[in-house]
């Protein structure tokens, strides 16, 4: 039995230990080490200090897309997995579907939508009314995060959502709880699994994106991947650095996702017995 | 960075001409007549690493030189691209890439020849050096001209919108600090391009050790930040030509395309001098083919096939005979050869070494995120995400606890 398991589980292995283990462990190694000698050392973690602001910047953009890829994905997710569940999977498909044009062409587009001289400012200036000022500011990142990046929220919450039991729902009416109290007390505490993942899904791509702040922020709105690219693509060419910051990036996600995790067995002590 | 250039000029004639002949290009009886017969196949192949769109492809009735070569002398090219000196460089320092020719700008040639990546190369087997001008001879990058061959030149010159701005105050780079322009304005997205004007408007050389200059310079680019609507590279293209930035810098081989596509786009070379670049052909130390790389070299080198390729990629061919075979129009342009005068006042970009590099690339973020960081800031993020998650374990626990004992 436990042969064939590791049969069965072989190649995914070799493929982890390849092409996550080892990049994992040479970033590290990178991170602790000197760039010209290879001695260990702190410095390259020091160094980071420096882009504080570019952290607490990302964090916070990244933080926002995600609360508004929350408020605007969980109603929708909610109302589809309430409609006929035969228009549902055309409904996941429109959702889905900006998400096989490539993710750079996205977001170029978006670059035309939102300048000064772009199609929303002329649609304004033709209605009469003031432009509004919109490129290269991060309101405008955090617009790109969410557009790219709404249907990984959208999805997992629509899977959550459409697997609860009607007879739930019912049941919590019948003891007398009102449209609000079902959804705070039942729906709402149901769905926190996908929550999660969803917040999860946004959260990490969002905070650690380099192209969309690059393209809607005019490159002055400077966010952990623009500064990792640098490193390694810049002029002074310097992966230790580069991976120190991966590092403490990786860090701060993994931090975050352990703090989702409390959420998340919170759930499954209060009602793990109607979700799995 | 280099990667949409394309010169346009020449389109209408050349989309008639793919027209006429709707064939391969090297089967027109012209170059049949100049190049004679296939030579046999060689079994080598050579492993190009080039600039994205950086030579005559065939495309548009253009020279495919690639094909022409491995027709000349048998031997085939694998041809790759890239977009930027340090993604090239990063490659080859990291031993991911097996190459055999690469096109590095001149201050990339430096480094490489100081970090001792580059091949000497056998001049006996490219004597179509001669050709080469005496002025592109032992440049500064690589003083005894061992290791490299100029391919291309240019100039970096700004580029503004004549609606706006007039040709007076684009004679100096001043204008990019010109607060009547805010918002109008577009900058280099890298460091030594954005560095070079700040140098150059303060008096200093692009290639000055002085840390203070440095300094200097980046207090300025912060001064600018405010009125630059965005750091931009292949993106300048979209937006000079929609008129929604109004002065960008730029290369000067990439005119072509800028004017081409509003007439109201002009070219300018100020006053306080700017950066003459070189895009120079080496063979990396790793190279398994050096003496079929040398024949490439050579090939390209070929004043013929230099004009080709120059006329088609938009930048300046470093040989005469070469530059006499294109249209005048083009030649007497001051925006493709500028004159000795604006020539004299230019300089070419050599290595700065790794610190100096680092700390250039530092005060870079600086200029970007509006001033440097603090390392308590990023504690304290660390510390409160922590403290967040302790925060709700104890929370949970004591709650458990509060509910088991109920």
């Amino acid at each position: 039995m436990k042969r064939r398991h590791l049969l069965t589980s072989g190649p995914y292995l070799v493929w982890m230990v390849l092409f996550i283990v080892v990049p994992m462990a040479m970033v590290v190694w990178f991170a602790f080490t000197d760039n010209v000698t290879g001695a260990f050392t702190l410095e390259n973690i020091v160094r980071i200090g420096d882009y504080s602001n570019v952290f607490v910047r990302s964090i916070w953009l990244g933080a926002l897309a995600t609360v508004v890829c929350l408020v605007l994905g969980y109603p929708l997710a909610y109302l589809i997995a309430k409609i006929d569940p035969k228009y549902q999977n055309a409904i996941v498909l429109l959702i889905m579907l900006p998400m096989w044009m490539n993710f750079l062409l996205r977001t170029y587009a978006w670059m035309s939508l939102l300048e000064d001289n772009g199609l929303i400012n002329n649609f304004l200036a033709l209605l009469g009314l003031p432009r509004v000022h919109m490129i290269n500011t991060s309101g405008a990142v955090v617009m790109g995060m969410v557009y790219n990046y709404l249907p990984y929220m959208v999805l997992p919450l629509y899977s959550v959502l459409v697997k609860i039991d009607g007879s739930v729902i019912e049941a919590a009416q019948d003891l007398g709880a009102n449209r609000v109290q079902v959804f705070r007390r039942v729906i709402f505490p149901m769905s926190m699994p996908g929550i999660m993942s969803g917040i999860t899904m946004v959260f990490v791509p969002s905070v650690s994106t380099f192209i969309i702040s690059k393209m809607l922020g005019g490159g002055g709105n400077l966010l952990i991947g623009d500064l990792i690219e640098m490193e390694f693509l810049g002029n002074s060419y310097n992966p230790n650095l580069g991976s120190a910051i991966s590092l403490v990036l990786m860090v701060l996600i993994l931090i975050s996702m352990g703090i989702m995790n409390q959420f998340r067995d919170e759930q499954e002590e209060d009602g793990g017995g109607v979700l799995f | 960075m280099k990667q949409t250039k394309k010169c346009r000029a020449r389109r209408l004639g050349a989309a008639l001409l793919a027209l006429m002949l709707f064939v391969p290009v090297c089967a027109s009886p012209v170059q049949a007549e100049e190049t004679g017969k296939a030579a046999p196949d060689t079994g080598v192949v050579i492993n190009v690493y080039n600039w994205g769109e950086y030579i005559s492809n065939g495309v548009e009735g253009s020279m495919d030189v690639n094909a022409e070569f491995t027709r000349r002398t048998g031997i085939g090219v694998n041809y790759t691209t890239y977009d930027t000196n340090e993604a090239m460089y990063a490659k080859l320092a990291s031993g991911g890439g097996d190459y055999d020719i690469i096109v590095p700008s001149d201050y990339m040639v430096s480094r490489m020849i100081e970090e001792d990546m580059l091949a000497e190369l056998d001049f006996s087997n490219i004597p179509n050096f001669q050709y080469i001008d005496e002025t592109f001879r032992n440049p500064a990058y690589d003083p005894e001209n061992r290791y490299s061959v100029p391919y291309t030149w240019g100039l970096v010159g700004l580029f503004y919108n004549t609606d706006y701005v007039t040709k007076e105050e684009a004679q100096s780079w001043n204008v990019l600090w010109d607060e009547k322009y805010a918002g109008k304005i577009l900058m280099f997205d890298n460091s030594r391009d954005s560095f070079g004007i700040a140098m150059k408007l303060l008096g200093y050389s692009f290639n000055s050790t002085d840390l203070n200059e440095w300094q200097e310079a980046a207090d300025l680019l912060v001064q600018q930040a405010p009125l630059v609507q965005s750091y931009a590279m292949d993106q300048i293209f979209q937006k000079m030509e929609s008129g929604e930035a109004w002065i960008a810098p730029y290369y000067s081989g990439d005119a072509a395309i800028l004017i081409e596509e509003n007439d109201n786009i002009a070219f300018s070379v100020p006053k306080e001098g700017t950066n003459y670049f070189v895009d120079a052909l080496c063979i990396p130390k790793t190279s398994t083919h050096k003496a079929e790389a040398e024949a490439y070299i050579n090939f390209l080198c070929d004043p013929e096939i230099s004009y080709e390729n120059c006329s088609y990629i938009g930048y300046s061919t470093p040989e005469t005979a070469a530059k006499e075979m294109m249209d005048p129009s083009i030649t007497e342009s001051d925006v493709y050869y500028p004159s000795e005068e604006t020539l004299a006042n230019t300089e070419v970009y050599v290595n700065l070494g790794d610190d100096l590099n680092e700390t250039i690339d530092g005060l870079w973020a600086e200029v970007k995120m509006g001033g440097p960081g603090q390392v308590g800031e990023l504690i304290a993020i660390l510390v409160l995400f922590l403290a967040l998650y302790v925060g709700i374990v104890i929370h949970k626990r004591r709650r458990r606890k509060r509910e088991s004992a109920r």
